[in-house]
């Protein structure tokens, strides 16, 4: 095992490497750019056997991949934001055709308005298509997350392609120690690439992703996608725990922090969780019983393990990264669903923050914890709300009268 | 792709007499291009993977029920030449790699139709020659959005009535000209064919099965749902398109552009239009004379610049 110092990108495109693919499909988006570069550096100096082919668009980069899964190779790619909803057709049509490979996201906020910075609406958007979503917290988690999301993404009762989700900036370029796996220890743990029954040849009359006449054979083939998804539950557990047992690290479908005791749970996805991790250290060593509870897999949802996690405790501060015009955290919702008819369920408190890379102080965390704990105490429900400062409001007024004497200058010409 | 031994086709007694490809496939009788498939794949041979884009041939392969020997892949409307990439990359690492026996290689295959190739599909078509791609591309050009209604696509012909071009003059714009802009990429090879001028076809077929990397053809595909008119009719509206100098069959190679059946006395090309409904206003109640006269000007504009004797 090898310690080094890894950007978020490193991290994965180290993942991709130990999990010695053999195909990737590229296009370049930022904030993920790094990691095929990385890749195809590697190519370039022979450090790894791997063809690395730059596509025209991510829609096309997906179908490459996709194809070439189905042809009987290893395949990874990566993109952000924009670059996945242009590949968004072919991100639900590859799943349908059971294809199992690894895409990296390093997640951006969505246009418009158009940003580089981070947030979830991108990977969200994904949410719905039948890849698999893990989503990380720190560098090491990145590079071990795709060895297991191969495995998972390739499990007999699987056969389905898995996204491994990384923020943009906060992770994508932030430097941190990563403990590399052995490169034959962690090809002992990946194993072969096995195409089972995809493989495109001349002498077998096999086709794939073809039309269906009517609902009957098309509801089939939907659900059973959908419970190949749901397998993935009980085989994560298997993985990870094989994956602990070689590597000394674990990583359980729910990342719990302070779980035991708590009273009032922050319930988060991604790098942004390592903030709400500083509050409840903060909230404890002032008294608070505070948790933080993160799942690390949301596609398939642990709903099962969430309402165990959270009966009986007094509040969830659910805080999404995302937006859902018009209906609002699509984090909350999906907890609302899990919690629906729980006996001693908590009250459960909606938040959207730190959309478009805005950060998320301290302040905020304990704002929100004294929310909780009102509403719990008063039995009252709790709004759902959209967090910024005054502070924020004051420099966006500033911005509008510069655009307001900007429109007023030109109308004036 | 490890290149096959020529057959060589002289004479129609020289082509395939049996067809690779299975019967009983939704595609409309009289369909040009399911004849042109046929042709192709019956010299091809059975190691072929097609890679397909929305559009008619999608229907070929309907669950449960496949008419080809090999493989076949549907990708989206844009995007087969990309999943063709990925076959073939696979393939090529599976060879390197010994992972799959050298006689168990493949010819991929896109099968598109024009609305893809000409629109939709043009950036991954245009990305898979920038990469030089080994592939063949098959585009059968119906001259419209033929799966959905026949709606005017950029390969419509001019005056062509189409069901968003149905006003008294057809549909305004010019067919536009997708064999320059392939042969712009200079790929190994790009032609022109049709079905009803199938030893030509054969020809570039056999000629293109020695070469590698991307050999683009373009199947006009007489289309009798599409441009109303009897199936019985598709392959003589198919000669009378090479006859009339309307379809020129032609390919390139090297940065040479090669006229491959040059009609020494041009038809009239009232004899093409008049047969097909979709140009029927250019006949009925009156003779449109001006509406003839340009298409036929165009035509003889076309064949006086290329020189082709």
């Amino acid at each position: 095992m090898t310690r080094k110092l890894l950007t978020g990108n490193s991290a994965a495109a180290w993942g991709a490497r130990l999990a010695q693919v053999d195909y990737i499909p590229a296009f370049p988006i930022t904030p993920q750019t790094e990691i095929i570069e990385d890749l195809a550096a590697w190519i370039d100096r022979g450090d790894m056997d791997a063809r690395l082919v730059t596509l025209e668009s991510e829609h096309s980069m997906i179908t490459a991949a996709g194809a070439a899964a189905s042809s009987g190779v290893r395949a990874f790619t990566a993109t952000s934001s924009q670059g996945l909803l242009y590949g968004m057709e072919m991100i639900y049509t590859v799943a349908g055709w059971r294809t199992p490979f690894v895409m990296v996201n390093v997640s951006r906020g969505l246009a418009s308005p158009i940003t580089l910075e981070s947030d979830h609406n991108d990977i969200m958007a994904a949410r719905d298509s039948g890849f698999l979503q893990i989503h990380c917290a720190t560098c090491q988690e990145i590079a071990d997350s795709i060895l297991i999301a191969y495995r998972l993404a390739e499990h007999a009762d699987v056969r389905m392609p898995a996204i491994v989700n990384l923020d943009g900036f906060y992770l994508s370029f932030t430097r941190e120690p990563v403990d590399l796996a052995n490169p034959s220890k962690a090809q002992a743990f990946v194993g072969d690439y096995d195409p089972e029954n995809l493989q495109f040849r001349g002498n077998s009359p096999l086709s794939q992703a073809m039309a269906v006449l009517g609902g009957g054979p098309y509801s089939y083939f939907r659900y059973e996608a959908h419970l190949a998804v749901q397998q993935a539950l009980s085989v994560y557990d298997e993985i990870t725990d094989e994956f602990d047992d070689i590597f000394g690290r674990r990583y359980d479908m729910i990342d719990c922090y302070h779980m035991d005791d708590a009273e009032y749970v922050f319930v988060m996805l991604g790098s942004f969780s390592t903030k709400a991790r500083d509050a409840v250290d903060s909230l404890r060593a002032a008294g608070w019983k505070a948790g933080l509870l993160r799942p690390r897999l949301f596609r398939p949802f642990p709903q099962q393990r969430i309402r165990q996690l959270l009966q009986g405790r007094r509040a969830v501060g659910v805080i999404d990264q995302n937006i859902s015009m018009g209906m609002g955290g699509v984090l909350h919702s999906e907890f609302a669903t899990a919690l629906y008819g729980l006996k001693n369920a908590p009250l459960l408190g909606s938040y959207i923050g730190g959309l478009g890379g805005r950060d998320i102080n301290q302040q905020e965390f304990f704002a929100i914890a004294d929310e909780l704990k009102q509403a719990y105490e008063s039995g009252e429900s709790l709004p759902p709300r959209l967090l910024y400062t005054q502070n924020e409001l004051t420099e966006m007024r500033k911005l509008q009268a510069i655009a307001r004497a900007e429109h007023a200058e030109i109308h004036q010409r | 792709m490890i290149k096959q031994s020529p057959v060589h086709f002289h004479r129609m007694k020289d082509m395939p007499s049996t067809h690779l490809l299975g019967t009983g496939t939704p595609m409309c009788a009289g369909c040009g291009g399911l004849e042109t498939l046929h042709t192709m794949y019956d010299i091809l041979g059975h190691k072929t993977v097609f890679v397909n884009a929305a559009g008619c041939m999608t229907l070929l392969s309907v669950y449960p029920f496949t008419p080809f020997h090999g493989g076949w892949l549907y990708t989206s409307m844009a995007s087969a030449p990309a999943g063709a990439q990925g076959v073939r990359d696979a393939v090529d690492i599976l060879l390197q790699k010994k992972k799959l026996p050298a006689e168990e290689d493949v010819e991929v295959v896109v099968v598109t139709g024009d609305g893809a190739a000409y629109g939709m599909g043009m950036s991954a078509t245009s990305g898979a020659m920038d990469r030089n791609l080994d592939f063949i591309y098959l585009c059968y050009d119906n001259e419209g959005y033929g799966n959905t209604g026949q709606q005017y696509s950029a390969a419509t012909p001019h005056a062509a009535l189409t069901s968003t071009s149905k006003g008294s003059h057809g549909y305004p714009g010019y067919k536009k000209d997708l064999f320059s802009i392939w042969a712009a990429h200079d790929p190994a090879y790009v032609a022109t064919v049709i079905a009803a001028e199938p030893l030509d076809l054969a020809k570039k077929i056999e000629k293109l099965q020695a070469m590698s990397g991307p050999r683009m053809l373009i199947s006009l595909a007489p289309c009798p749902t599409g441009w109303d008119y009897d199936p019985e009719l598709s392959v003589q509206i198919g000669r009378l398109a090479v006859q009339t100098g309307v379809w020129p069959l032609k390919e390139y190679i090297d940065g040479e552009v090669r006229h491959t059946r040059v009609p020494q006395q041009r038809k009239p090309v009232d004899e093409y239009l008049k047969l097909q409904g979709r140009f029927k206003h250019l006949f009925e109640p009156h003779r449109d004379e001006q509406g003839i006269a340009e298409i036929q000007a165009r035509v003889d504009a076309y064949w006086d610049k290329t020189g082709a004797r």
